[in-house]
């Protein structure tokens, strides 16, 4: 097995031949600062601003509220903490979720040193946030309120629409870290109602290290950080030039081509889920069958451990991930799987399949061929399978 | 991240399986922490004759309890009782900062299935260590 099969596509993305194409003479010949009044700056220049309205015609947006950012957990730190700072004479009260990425877990967490009150929404044994239970956390104090679009670890979607409605009623910012969405579902923040959105390149065959924000016409928020006039004076710092027109050429083709990728990618996560869950006895599937993004697959094994499974996998050229506490550098497990209520045990023993473009049907059938004998390896070297099958139970 | 060592024996454990009847069974950690490691010895004569794991955990767990097992086998009880954490990581050429106490975890595996044998033959056992071999909250200092 010389060519791996890389499964882990909500990680990152591989960089698309188009797009690197796209940032090739921004690397090399066109190396004039943008900001320089030269010939030589021109075309970076023109080929920022053109990557801005690939971005806005992407989310339905106009191009004056793009702003160009290094990642998506610099737009989740900037939306949450520049919003909560800029209307904290309003209110200081936020409202999120349980699921939410850390790039905003820990941002809340650190705006609840400054005095801010968050509360964060629990959501079902699917993932699913409630629009009631949304309804009922608004106080006169709310300013804003951040939901997850599509949850990085289950795959579940937000009805987003809806939470953006009620939240444009009561006159409540509402930003979305829209990470995973981009380019596997639909987003349009017109139609959504969505006042902010975070968006990263490298989840959608984009380079890494550049990211977008979209801040809807009218809000007030203040720059993250000191420095130039770049970005209209709202983001410091030279351009990334050629990381802005990758985002921007992989923005266009994901969106592009949405229709396409979203049959393709939930054909073979059908076929995932249903041959693991038919052929592989005690398992479960994490986040909901139907309100699911079209790459994400995350099942739960009982009696193993993820990292253990991860590691059997890349032996065998696969490679996913795990919401395990042993991949994630602490001792719980995700809190993700523990929000959707998995006790610790079963919240160890998951694993994460996101697929991509360059994955191919026979793909599934190796991984599920695979899984079937590792599985049963791991259990039969597991005391809590080998108690199960002494007691029944 | 992990040594060759550490990958042989997570891919080829040694001593994997029960003993049934065993002189001493040794079950150590929990599932809320992610893993567990059961250790069966039969003794003879002072002697482990053989020695049998199952771990429910990581790859550095499954490792550590297939090199402690190693390292045990054949021994005296008095020489399983003097194998610490640290020398069943330097057997592996090390394990990464994190996976540290799956090392202990297995020293731990070992005192446990020991102190059931003198429990189960009525020997008076020697002070042995009390940790559970889960961290979280643990104040034992290992290396």
């Amino acid at each position: 097995m010389s060519e791996k099969i890389y499964v882990d596509n909500a990680a990152t993305t591989r960089l698309k031949p188009e797009v690197l194409e796209a940032m090739m003479p921004y690397l090399t010949e066109e190396y004039g600062n943008p900001s320089s009044i030269y010939s030589l700056s021109n075309k970076p220049k023109i080929a920022i601003e053109n990557a801005r309205s690939q971005v806005a015609k992407a989310i339905g947006a106009d191009e004056k509220e793009v702003v160009f950012v290094s990642c998506a957990t610099e737009a989740d730190n900037w939306a949450v903490k520049g919003i909560a700072h800029a209307y904290k004479n309003k209110g200081n009260h936020i409202i999120s979720t349980k699921i939410e990425h850390h790039a905003i877990l820990h941002t809340l967490q650190s705006l609840e040193k400054e005095g801010f009150e968050v509360t964060y929404l629990d959501v079902d044994e699917n993932g699913l946030v409630s629009v009631e239970d949304f309804k009922n956390a608004i106080t006169d104090n709310t300013i804003l309120a951040t939901v997850i679009f599509v949850n990085n670890e289950i795959g579940t979607i937000q009805p987003i629409k809806e939470i953006g409605e009620i939240a444009k009623e009561k006159g409540i910012i509402f930003h979305t870290d829209s990470v995973q969405a981009i380019g596997h579902t639909p987003v349009d923040v017109k139609e959504m109602n969505i006042d902010m959105l975070s968006i990263s390149a490298h989840k959608f065959y984009g380079p890494k290290g550049v990211g977008a924000m979209y801040v809807r016409k009218g809000i007030r928020i203040f720059p993250y950080m000191d420095g130039g006039a770049q970005e209209n004076r709202k983001r410091a710092g030279t351009e990334n030039v050629a990381g802005i027109v990758g985002l921007g050429k992989a923005i266009e083709m994901a969106t592009e081509n949405l229709d396409e990728t979203m049959t393709k990618l939930s054909k073979l996560r059908d076929k995932l889920i249903e041959r693991v869950l038919n052929e592989i006895p005690h398992v479960r599937l994490n986040g909901d069958r139907e309100k699911r993004v079209c790459h994400n697959a995350n099942f739960s094994f009982r009696f193993i451990e993820g990292e253990a499974l991860l590691l059997s996998l890349d032996l065998k050229g696969i490679l996913a991930s795990s919401g395990s506490a042993c991949t994630s550098g602490s001792l719980d497990p995700s809190h993700v799987l523990l929000a959707i209520g998995l006790p610790h045990e079963i919240a160890h023993g998951s694993l994460r399949v996101s697929f991509g473009d360059f994955n191919k049907e026979e793909d599934v059938d190796y991984i599920v061929e695979n899984l079937k004998e590792i599985v049963a390896r791991l259990r039969a070297m597991s005391p809590l399978y080998e108690a199960y099958e002494r007691n029944g139970k | 991240m992990y040594s060759e060592k550490v990958m042989d024996h997570f891919s080829n454990p040694r001593n994997v399986g029960e003993i049934e009847n065993a002189s001493g069974v040794g079950e150590v950690g929990n599932a809320k922490c992610g893993d567990i490691m059961k250790i069966y010895l039969d003794i003879e004569n002072d002697i482990i004759k053989d020695v049998k794991f199952k771990t429910f955990g990581c790859g550095a767990a499954i490792a550590t309890s297939s090199m402690a097992t190693e390292m045990i086998k054949g021994k005296s009880i008095s020489e399983a009782l003097e194998i610490t954490n640290k020398a069943v990581v330097e057997a592996l050429d090390g394990l990464p900062p994190a996976k540290i106490h799956c090392s202990v975890l297995a020293e731990e595996a070992v005192k446990a299935a020991i102190l059931d044998y003198y429990t189960q033959n009525g020997i008076e056992a020697p002070e042995l260590s009390g940790c559970n071999g889960c961290c979280s909250g643990c104040d034992c200092h290992h290396e």
